[in-house]
């Protein structure tokens, strides 16, 4: 029992420190979320890639930043409802 | 492993991005001096303004080998010198020096916080630093904020704490920036957005409510800790701030910027806001609202302003009012902030004003400017707009303001830096048959961009060209006295005469100098004190200072074929064979040496070196004879004329050099003869300033004529002009030292020679014809010269005709009005006139609208015209994305221009109404375009390529073949290729390459009996093609979005397989793993850093071999070279090891991992990495040497062989 209380604990560890460390019940959403917010936030780090992002936008580079990480508050919709 | 692929390429950089990420000032050498520090990729690049000249030098470039994401400056209280914080990708925080003695950067402190990698989570992407240098912050985009306390100890060195957390889980950081307390606790701004609320709502009501906050965190340096200070609400669509002056300058706080809004905020102030005026012409949408993408802060004489610019490019003022008390001395509060228009520059990612009044620009795309004000906008007409007019809230409505856009006011443009950022598409062609071939790119975006052709040379500025009365064959310039600063003649030499002249304010004849002017002359040398010798081929004339003439006739029946001087020394050699030596005494005659010596052959050339400092000859004599070898004779009095050594050459020599130089191996300067040949050819060899001995020769191909050799002075250092088919100038690189040959971008000289006189200090004289022309080099740190041609559009790629030198390039911006609409309304009733000036588009650009795309075909001579010399504007809402010259066998062969395009294209997420491929003929020699007729597509067709007289086109998934008909384009076959979009296409005979978007290439084969097409081999790696170029029939070469390079190759017996008669095999065979039936090998990959927008197989050099040629979007070109033995590939990987270990990367990314970002390295040597060896300090080099058993010289050898057999 002590056993998996510290995997239990160690892995809330974990999540709290890497964000995105799933658990046995991550939903489709978050998972999806998590990928979409590691991609925006790729785009934005990476300055080749604002770049090429921007020429194709035809949006200023800052702009397409901005953008970038106002996509990562929401960035696959809606939570799905909770269901009991 | 790298070690077990069977390919080995060296990768190298001929020029590094020029895309700027971040640029600050800062005063890093410790000096009042402010420099100018950039990050463009992976480089630091340290720059001095020159403010007399208006110039920019660079200092000091360094590649850190991983990507520098956000660099601040910082002092400590006390001191004055800035010190530089990089945040990279490799989960470390790095505070490095400048050392200005050394000329290089110096790490003091490398911190540890997290994982290497660009990373959600992981800091980096936010750095900034306390005004006065007490701390820092570096956070990530979301939730991970740290703190470091920087402090001074005993020995007053800079020490780093651990990091404070100030950590907020699932809060996003739109911008973050130190505030301006004075000596507060420091207190950091940020904005940020919290968006756990909305992640668990499911109605989106919290999403609809999310708030956007300025939060301010203040780190207790008493207690030691990091606490939210202050919060509040601001502008939803804010997302920049800028920082305030505090303490006794201002009242602190910040400036946040966001849509059409510019507010102060502060926790002890009110808010006070203003808009951002909106531009009043024509052809301006008067609803659309701007944001501020840059700006700066400027402080000077106890007052400050902000200069802060949108996405337009215009600048606006913005300054702020104090409430005055009864003194009519400003209080720290707030009473309103102002803002006017102020002038419009280029886009930039940061602006930077300098103490000395200039304004540099760093643009985001195309060409850095550099400006100096010229006022400050003071008491001008423009209006001036206040906080009173807006409501501090702004989500109240207001009326908007509106200012009229004008050419530059305030700023004038001193020097514009050559970019060439961004490469939208590049190739490596020789249109003007010189020796070695061009390159032709087209560069930037929107209004600002251009046709650029770049050539391999050194600038030149000419400063006299004269004609003569006939042709001369040589030309010198002498000193009368050797205390003299400036030369004094110029000495031309005739068939049948010399000609002397005088330079002073005007250059004329003079007849009183003593020199013989009846015959031809050899040589010219200012001897001793005061005296000038000539050798002509009678004799040899010794000029005294008063007029006396000593006369030193050559034996009978002999002439002199050839003389060597310097100022203590002569050396003639007869027609005989035989060379006779005279010295200068000590009363200052010239003595002849008994010793006389007869060489075997006739002598062709001959050479004495300088003398060296604090000695009175030059103990080395080379002759160079034409049975093909240079003797180095001694001229020690015991041993005059004595053979030290003999260097046996493949041509006979036609000139040599001993010049002494400064030389990477040694540190110091090294003798070096330098020997030209007949044929052509230039080699440098050392020579052994004790024994004679020559060693490390050198050699290159200069052109097909006779090599002639003088020695030049450039920036204050000698160098050799070797003049051939073109002039080529030697000289030692600013920064490595190396020996570098590099052509002039001049007319081909038949005779140079150094001048100096008080208007040119370092110039050069040289013989065209018959012409005279004088002129200097400036630069010598850039060796690629560009020449732009300015084009309409972004272009997206370009052609050349398939004979002639004209290149097609089809251009195209999204949210652009197209001049039709321009014109429908210019001609709108009721428009007021001050709003019918057009804006020029170069400075202010395209007008914006934002359903619209405006798009055309530009053809642009290069070589003649320098222009473009038609365009065609496409309508419709049509925009070009693709081309290709076809010829088809359904019309005689006759090539057409086809261009793909789409219509009312979407970006993000792809869509367009459909597509379009237009068929236009090639008139008037290519010069301008017939319309044909167009055919319609279900989508945007992104390639195309002629195929066996017909058209290949990808059309989404599709790749189809067409004919060419009377009224449109007839569908022959097609095939389901790719699994996502058809973005690239390459064929050799039967083969087509497909690269797909997202899933590397597939091999497939068109089968002309069946008239199938059928994919047969596709990659096991999901690579985001960006370019791609068949290497051969079996490999293709590419590169991908995030910056990786890599070469797949089709196994022997598959491609074999697919070439067999018959479809049947290749239809039947069953699919693998969801793919094709076959797998591609992957043979090299390399992270470049860059994303590859081209990349070519081609020769960059006369007589050297192919190289993997790529540009990238930043504005970097680059190379792969492949390795021709084994035993290189070995010692490369060694020294790259070494390297590695000896000379970690900068900012602490490990180099090993950085060129494995994505997919390990494969197969890739990196010769950036090789090349720091040449800037290491002597005991560095020695230790890294001896453990590859090798001598420092030789391994210096071969990086640069790596490099000049090849390229530049």
């Amino acid at each position: 029992m002590a056993d998996k209380l510290r995997a239990q604990q160690q892995l809330e560890q974990l999540q709290a420190r890497y964000v995105g460390t799933g658990h046995a019940d991550t939903t489709k959403f978050e998972w999806t979320s998590n990928i979409a917010r590691d991609t925006y936030a790729s785009y934005v780090g990476h300055p080749p890639l604002l770049q090429y992002l921007s020429i194709g936008m035809g949006e200023p580079r800052e702009k397409v930043r901005a953008m970038m990480i106002e996509k990562m508050i929401q960035p696959v919709g809606k939570p799905p409802e909770v269901q009991d | 492993m790298a070690t077990t692929s069977s390919m080995f390429m060296y990768a190298l950089t001929i020029q590094p991005p020029t895309s700027i990420t971040q640029a600050m000032l800062g005063q890093f050498s410790g000096t009042k001096e402010q420099q100018i520090l950039t990050a463009c990729g992976s480089r630091l690049t340290l720059y001095r303004p020159d403010s007399t000249q208006g110039k920019l030098y660079t200092i000091l470039a360094h590649d850190v080998f991983g990507i520098i994401r956000s660099l601040s400056a910082f002092r400590l209280a006390g001191s004055n010198k800035d010190y530089i914080i990089i945040a990279s990708d490799s989960g470390r925080i790095t505070i490095i020096e400048y050392l200005p003695a050394k000329n290089k950067f110096h790490r003091i402190h490398l911190e540890t916080f997290g994982k290497s990698g660009v990373r959600r989570v992981i800091p980096g992407q936010y750095l900034a630093s306390d005004p006065k240098g007490r701390a820092c912050i570096i956070a990530s985009v979301e939730k991970n904020k740290l703190v470091y306390v920087l402090n001074r100890n005993a020995q007053a060195e800079l020490t780093i704490s651990s990091p404070l957390e100030a950590h907020k889980p699932q809060t996003l950081v739109f911008a973050l920036i130190g505030l301006d307390v004075g000596y507060d606790n420091p207190v950091f701004a940020a904005l940020e957005i919290d968006y756990s609320d909305s992640d668990q709502d499911p109605t989106g009501q919290a999403f609809e409510d999310v708030e956007k906050q300025l939060i301010y965190y203040e780190l207790d340096l008493g207690l030691n800790h990091v606490v939210r200070k202050w919060a509040d609400t601001v502008d939803r669509t804010a997302s920049m701030l800028f920082q305030v002056p505090g303490g006794a300058d201002g009242p602190s706080g910040v400036l946040v910027c966001g849509e059409e809004n510019i507010t102060y905020r502060h926790s002890t102030q009110d808010a006070f806001r203003v808009a951002i005026p909106r531009r009043k012409a024509m052809t301006e949408d008067p609803d659309r609202k701007r944001y501020i993408t840059a700006g700066v802060m400027h402080r000077m004489r106890g007052a400050f302003f902000f200069l802060l610019q949108t996405e337009d490019g215009d600048l606006f003022k913005v300054t702020i009012d104090m409430v005055e008390d009864e003194e009519e001395n400003a209080t720290g509060e707030v009473r309103a902030l102002k803002i006017k228009y102020f002038d419009t520059v280029p886009v930039a990612t940061n602006l930077l004003i300098l103490k000395s009044g200039f304004l540099f620009v760093a643009s985001e795309n195309g060409d850095h400017h550099f400006y100096q004000f010229e006022k400050l906008g003071d008491d001008d007409n423009e209006t001036e707009f206040t906080s009173d007019q807006f409501p501090a809230d702004p989500m109240e409505s207001y009326q908007p303001v509106y200012f009229h856009p004008r050419s530059y006011e305030n700023v004038a443009l001193v020097e514009s830096i050559d970019s060439m950022n961004p490469i939208m598409e590049s190739k490596v062609l020789n249109l003007t048959d010189e020796d070695a071939p061009q390159i032709y790119a087209v560069c930037g975006t929107g209004a600002r961009s251009s046709f650029k052709t770049l050539r391999h040379g050194l600038e030149v500025s000419e400063i006299v060209e004269s004609e003569l009365p006939s042709v001369p064959s040589a030309v010198w310039t002498t000193k009368i006295k050797r205390s003299d600063e400036y030369d004094s003649y110029i000495i031309l030499s005739f068939a049948n005469g010399t000609l002397v002249l005088s330079i002073g304010e005007t250059v004329e004849e003079v007849t009183d100098t003593g020199f013989l002017s009846s015959a031809p002359t050899l040589a010219v040398q200012q001897l001793g004190e005061d005296a000038l010798i000539q050798v002509h081929p009678k004799g040899i004339r010794h000029i005294q200072a008063g007029g006396r003439v000593n006369e030193w006739p050559a034996p009978q029946h002999r002439s002199i074929v050839a003389a060597t001087t310097n100022e203590r020394q002569v050396a003639i050699a007869l027609s005989s064979g035989e060379i006779v030596y005279f010295e200068m005494d000590s009363d200052g005659s010239l003595a002849e040496y008994d010793e006389k010596r007869e060489m075997s052959g006739t002598v062709t050339c001959l050479s004495l070196g300088e003398i060296p400092e604090g000695r009175v000859r030059s103990s080395f004599l080379a002759v160079g004879c034409d049975d093909s070898t240079v003797r180095i004779l001694s001229l020690d009095p015991d041993s005059t004329l004595e053979n030290k050594s003999v260097q046996a050459l493949t041509s006979a020599p036609s000139a040599l050099r001993i010049m002494a130089m400064p030389d990477s191996s040694s540190g110091g300067k090294t003798l070096y003869l330098h020997i030209g040949l007949y044929s052509g050819v230039y080699l440098r060899t050392v020579l052994d300033d004790l024994t004679g001995d020559l060693s490390d020769t050198r050699t290159r191909f200069l052109g097909p004529k006779p090599v002639r050799l003088f020695t030049v002075s450039v920036k204050g250092e000698v160098a050799v002009l070797a003049l051939s088919s073109r002039p080529w100038l030697g000289y030692a690189d600013a920064v490595t030292k190396a020996f570098t040959l590099t052509p002039l971008n001049y007319v081909p000289l038949e005779w140079g020679w150094s001048f100096s006189s008080e208007q040119c200090v370092e110039g050069m004289v040289g013989i065209q014809g018959q012409n005279l022309r004088i002129f200097t080099i400036e630069k010598l740190t850039n060796n690629l010269l560009q020449e732009s041609i300015p084009l309409t559009y972004t272009p997206r790629s370009f052609l050349r005709h398939p004979e002639e030198p004209l290149f097609y390039v089809i251009e195209s911006d999204s949210k652009v009005l197209p001049p039709a609409v321009q014109q429908q309304l210019q001609d709108k009733p009721g428009v007021v006139n001050g709003d019918s000036t057009v804006l020029p588009p170069e400075q202010f650009g395209h007008p914006h609208g934002t359903q619209y795309w405006s798009s055309c075909i530009q053809i642009v001579d290069p070589v003649t015209e320098k222009a473009v010399v038609f365009s065609l504007q496409l309508e419709d809402n049509e925009a070009a994305v693709s081309m290709a010259t076809v010829p088809f066998t359904s019309q005689d062969d006759e090539t057409f221009l086809l261009v793909g395009t789409g219509k009312d294209m979407v970006v993000n997420p792809r869509s367009s109404t459909c597509g379009f491929i237009h068929v236009y003929r090639f008139q008037d020699g290519g010069k301008t375009l017939e319309f044909i007729h167009k055919t319609k597509m279900e989508l945007p067709p992104l390639a195309l390529r002629a195929f066996q007289g017909r058209l290949l086109a990808g059309i989404g998934t599709e790749l189809r073949v067409y004919d060419l008909g009377m009224r449109q384009l007839l569908r022959k076959t097609q095939a389901n290729v790719v699994p996502n979009l058809l973005i690239s296409l390459q064929t050799q005979g039967s083969r087509i390459i497909c690269g797909d978007v997202q899933e590397s290439v597939t091999y497939a084969v068109y089968k002309f009996s069946e008239n199938r097409i059928i994919p047969f081999a596709d990659d096991a790696m999901a690579r985001w093609t960006t370019s791609t170029a068949m290497v051969d029939y079996e490999t293709v070469a590419g590169g991908d979005k995030f910056g990786n390079l890599w070469l797949v190759r089709c196994p022997q017996k598959v491609s074999e397989e697919a070439d067999e008669e018959g479809a049947a095999h290749l239809i039947h065979e069953r699919s693998y793993l969801q793919g094709a039936p076959n797998r591609l090998e992957p043979m090299i990959h390399y992270y470049c850093q860059d994303i590859v927008t081209s990349i070519q197989k081609t020769s960059l050099v006369a007589g050297g071999r192919d190289v993997l040629f790529w540009s990238g979007l930043q504005g970097t070109l680059g190379m792969l070279v492949p390795f021709m033995s084994r035993e290189d590939v070995d010692f490369f990987q060694n020294l790259e090891h070494h390297l590695r270990n000896d000379d970690a990367p900068l900012a602490g990314r490990d180099h090993l991992i950085f060129r494995s970002y994505y997919v390990p390295v494969k197969g890739v040597i990196d010769g950036d990495l090789c090349e720091r060896f040449l800037v290491l300090d002597r005991p560095a080099k020695e230790k890294i040497a001896g453990e590859l058993d090798r001598s420092v010289r030789e391994v210096e050898r071969k990086i640069s062989d790596m490099r000049t057999r090849v390229a530049y």
